[in-house]
């Protein structure tokens, strides 16, 4: 028998590190450690089944069978000790774990309303399966529901709503929907579109508190003391890291679970992937979360292979990438892009990554053509950041000028020029980028 | 006919004559199963992406529709590579 990894999550972070170690160490033995009784599934796809685009039972990617062959062991419980010095995990059940080498993945957790009636029935939140389905269940007897927060879960959410024929309120602290990645323009096409589709918007509309009636939701009072009627209160400002076990056991954090390049913390024998490893950018060195899925597969392949050979393998911070539906739109973004704060958030929201809020470019370029929108964040010759809303056609080319650092100075002076022909210019220098390579 | 000219016809059946197929950009992909669910022949696109292969299944349409119903517009047809590799038959995996 090999040595013993113990993974502690179930998302993609523990999948993509369970994948590596199984590939680098043959008789390795690998433990998952999960509090989600329904185990593996695509947590982002939980947007299309509360639109009602897929059953929840397609939204597991991997068969039992899957799972058997990569020799996983399954324990489902929540670890609630961890003694790094004596390689120990201990589950709720009192039942003690040795390792070899540990990974937290343990995700993140909606931060809650704090707001008098956040405990009642008919509050609630999108965090995994359970939250989803009770939300579809609740939605066949309500007829109305407020939405208070932003970023891609608080429109997840509306337009779930929305698709299950409710009549939705969302609640907007100031004027400006995620304001802090997205520009006044972009956020106006999203705006637009969510009118379009009968949400009722409430700008500068703060939650106050949300009233009840025999323990139900029965309205929400807003900070003027407007009341309105509603069933349901759905809350999506913003996730925190769980690194409550991480902390408890000694383990330096800040936000997240400090870890260095190889994604060791600060013993070296437990390593962090997903929401909660606070990594350096390997650009700007600054520590950032990121909320992503593809960030969360990259670290979790990466803590892996080190926890299986040697730390030599190096998590290299990329500019983060999403691709996301906003009100029906699709839209990317990659790189940075915004800057400031977003007050419908507290801290980051999923499908969220600091990167994209920090503010290092040099120029902004933008071009709209109906609800399609591109706009692109220049740094010192290079395209350091972009969003591209509608018409995907330059959402390739520009992933890889950005992630190659691809040197598109010749163009910068025609990209600032007035009705810059954008598209044209970047598909130009994209091609010659790659026959460059070829 | 000899049984020669049987596997003979048998290949020219299940030849490959379309110019493109389907091939994912796994970076964008978050495992949703929308392109397995609508995949009218039940093939599963999603375990084609998650091993970032194209997908180089015979019963392949190249009719679209997962292509069309990603929500991350990750998957795309490229042209077939001359020198690809033999198709499988991996319905239902």
């Amino acid at each position: 028998m090999g040595r013993r990894h113990i993974l502690i999550g179930g998302g993609p972070g523990t999948m993509a590190a369970a994948e590596a170690i199984r590939g680098a160490e043959d008789g390795a033995e690998i433990v998952l450690v999960g509090a989600d009784p329904h185990g593996y599934y695509s947590r982002p796809g939980l947007a299309y089944y509360l639109t009602n685009e897929i059953p929840e039972e397609r939204l597991f990617p991997f068969t039992p069978d899957d799972l058997l062959s990569l020799g996983l062991l399954s324990i489902p419980e929540r670890a609630v000790g961890l003694d790094p010095a004596a390689h120990t995990v201990t589950l709720e059940s009192g039942r003690q774990l040795a390792y070899d080498r540990l990974l937290l993945a343990t995700g993140s957790r909606a931060i809650p309303a704090r707001v008098p009636g956040a405990e009642l029935d008919g509050v609630v939140k999108v965090d995994g399966m359970d939250d989803a389905r009770d939300i579809v269940r609740r939605c066949r007897k309500a007829k109305a529901a407020v939405v208070v927060g932003g970023g891609i879960t608080a429109l997840e959410i509306v337009e779930g709503l929305r698709a299950r024929h409710l009549h939705v309120h969302y609640f907007m602290r100031k004027d400006r929907y995620w304001a802090n990645v997205l520009s006044g323009s972009e956020s106006r096409i999203v705006l637009q579109r969510l009118l379009s589709e009968g949400v009722e918007i409430h700008t500068y509309t703060e939650l106050a508190a949300i009233h009840g009636r025999g323990g139900r939701v029965a309205a929400v009072e807003t900070g003027d003391g407007t009341r309105i009627p509603c069933d349901l209160v759905a809350v999506a400002v913003g996730v925190r890291p769980q690194i409550e076990l991480a902390r408890a056991a000694g383990l330096e954090c800040a936000r997240g679970v400090l870890v260095d390049q190889h994604l060791r913390s600060s013993d070296p024998g437990v390593f962090a992937a997903g929401d909660v490893a606070e990594a350096a950018d390997r650009h700007t060195g600054h520590r950032v979360l990121e909320v992503l899925w593809s960030s969360a597969l990259a670290k979790g392949r990466i803590a892996g292979l080190n926890m299986a050979t040697e730390p030599t393998h190096v998590y290299e911070q990329g500019p983060p990438l999403n691709v996301t539906r906003l009100a029906g739109l699709y839209t990317t973004i990659i790189g940075t892009v915004g800057s400031g704060d977003d007050s419908d958030l507290e801290g980051i929201s999923r499908g969220d990554s600091q990167v994209w809020s920090e503010l290092c470019s040099r120029a902004i370029v933008e071009a709209q053509r109906g609800d399609a929108h591109i706009r692109l964040a220049l740094g010192d010759g290079i395209i350091v950041g972009a969003v591209v809303m509608g018409d995907q056609a330059l959402s390739f080319p520009l992933q890889e000028l950005i992630e190659g650092r691809v040197d598109v100075s010749g163009i910068v002076p025609a990209l600032e020029a007035p009705r810059a022909p954008i598209v044209e210019l970047i598909n130009d220098v994209w091609q010659n980028w790659r026959t460059g390579l070829a | 006919m000899s049984a020669v000219d049987w596997f003979s016809t048998d290949r020219a059946k299940y030849a490959n004559l379309a110019t493109a197929w389907v091939t994912p950009e796994p970076h964008r992909c978050v495992q949703c199963g929308i392109c397995s669910f609508n995949c009218p022949m039940g093939i599963d696109v999603r375990r084609h992406v998650w091993r970032s292969e194209p997908v180089d299944d015979s019963h392949c349409l190249t009719c679209g529709e997962c292509v069309k119903r990603c929500p991350r517009g990750l998957l795309r047809f490229e042209p077939i590579a001359p020198a690809k590799p033999a198709r499988r038959h991996r319905r239902g995996r």
